[in-house]
């Protein structure tokens, strides 16, 4: 069956969640990639996620990977255009009137009201991986772990991704 | 040659790079193809190092308006930076060379894992090698909740409206669209413009 229409629809809708960032577009793409379409398993974009965070570039191009194996190539490029090209429009639009609308009073007060909203979605984004991706003292001694060293140290968060994998092999290995 | 030209007028300082030195929409796409592939860990810094201190395609102040405007749109901040850079420097077709090339190296690659990954995702090294990656990427997420906040909230009822969204989406399973549109009005008139003679009325 062709799922080049669907895999455009949902990716153009989740395009426009992503206030504040990709992972605040996470639990819709949880619902509509996995339980309504499904395209791959929850544990499958869990690791997809994680594993873009190793990769260069904008955080959430794992995308292409549930095109690619919906839809194959063409899926790929289908998706990753879908989930772009409304969000690029809506910036290269709003910020010509943004700049114009600079001593507006209430560009400020959407600024400001965005923020606690954005950064809310990027928790609920969180958490929903967390249920997935925390299952024990080990996953949440990790996830702590890199947390701690974030908020004190400067360190390049892919190393500690790569740091994860690592710990990961070594306790998670069956004996 | 034109490198040289942006060169030099970066070297007259922030002022010169905000007067417009034609940046061809090869070199656009060139400079982000590299970023696009060089930028592990979080975009932003590697942007600010080639466009402003590299390249000075656009001076620091304009960088940091672009990226609040890129923060508070919908899109990644990468790509959002993107196409902000690239109207500046060459209009439309200038923004469609910036997003290709930042997106480009990350998603080839990501299809190359992806395709590793139906193969070898269920072997017993690979399972427990991405168990430890989630659990990492869900303290680097944590983190980068906990910088945004100290950054961007200002007193507790911006708290208050972050624990909403959070409750309407995790507890409520309430839409995101409909989340950001309720929670989101009431945190715009929470912060709408006030008066200045009504402060000054009740003083």
């Amino acid at each position: 069956m062709n799922q080049i229409p669907a895999l455009i629809r949902v990716f153009a809708y989740l395009s426009i969640l992503t206030v504040g960032g990709g992972m605040a577009a996470f639990p819709e793409m949880k619902i509509l990639t996995v339980e309504v379409h499904k395209w791959l398993t929850f544990p499958q974009l869990i690791h997809l996620y994680s594993v873009g965070q190793m990769a260069p570039g904008p955080n959430m191009m794992m995308i292409v990977v549930i095109g690619q194996w919906a839809g194959g190539m063409l899926g790929a490029i289908a998706v990753l255009i879908a989930f772009l090209g409304p969000t690029a429009l809506l910036t290269f639009v709003v910020a010509r009137l943004w700049k114009k609308l600079e001593k507006w009073p209430w560009r400020i007060s959407i600024q400001q009201g965005l923020a606690p909203v954005s950064i809310g979605l990027l928790l609920a984004g969180c958490f929903t991986m967390a249920k997935g991706a925390i299952s024990g003292v080990e996953t949440a001694a990790i996830a702590v772990g890199v947390l701690l060293i974030l908020l004190r140290y400067k360190v390049n968060p892919a190393l500690l991704v790569v740091g994860g994998a690592v710990l990961g092999v070594f306790s998670f290995m069956p004996k | 040659m034109s490198e040289t030209v942006a060169k030099l007028a970066g070297q007259r300082g922030a002022d010169a790079a905000s007067a417009q030195v034609a940046v061809s929409i090869g070199q656009i796409f060139l400079e982000f193809l590299i970023i696009g592939a060089t930028s592990f860990g979080g975009v932003v810094p590697y942007l600010r190092g080639s466009l402003v201190t590299k390249r000075h395609w656009v001076d620091d102040k304009e960088f940091v308006e672009m990226l609040s405007i890129s923060q508070s749109l919908p899109g990644l901040n990468a790509t959002n930076m993107a196409i902000l850079v690239g109207d500046k420097l060459r209009g439309a077709l200038g923004s469609i060379a910036a997003i290709i090339g930042i997106c480009l190296p990350g998603a080839v690659l990501m299809c190359v894992v992806g395709m590793f990954y139906r193969i070898h995702g269920d072997h017993d090294f690979v399972t427990a090698a991405l168990k430890g990656v989630a659990a990492a990427a869900v303290g680097l997420i944590l983190s980068t909740v906990m910088g945004l906040s100290e950054k961007s909230l200002a007193g507790k009822f911006d708290f208050v409206f972050m624990a909403l969204t959070v409750i309407a989406v995790n507890r409520l399973h309430q839409s995101v669209p409909r989340t950001l549109v309720v929670v989101g009005l009431l945190a715009i008139l929470f912060h709408r413009p006030r008066k200045k003679q009504k402060e000054s009325a009740t003083l």
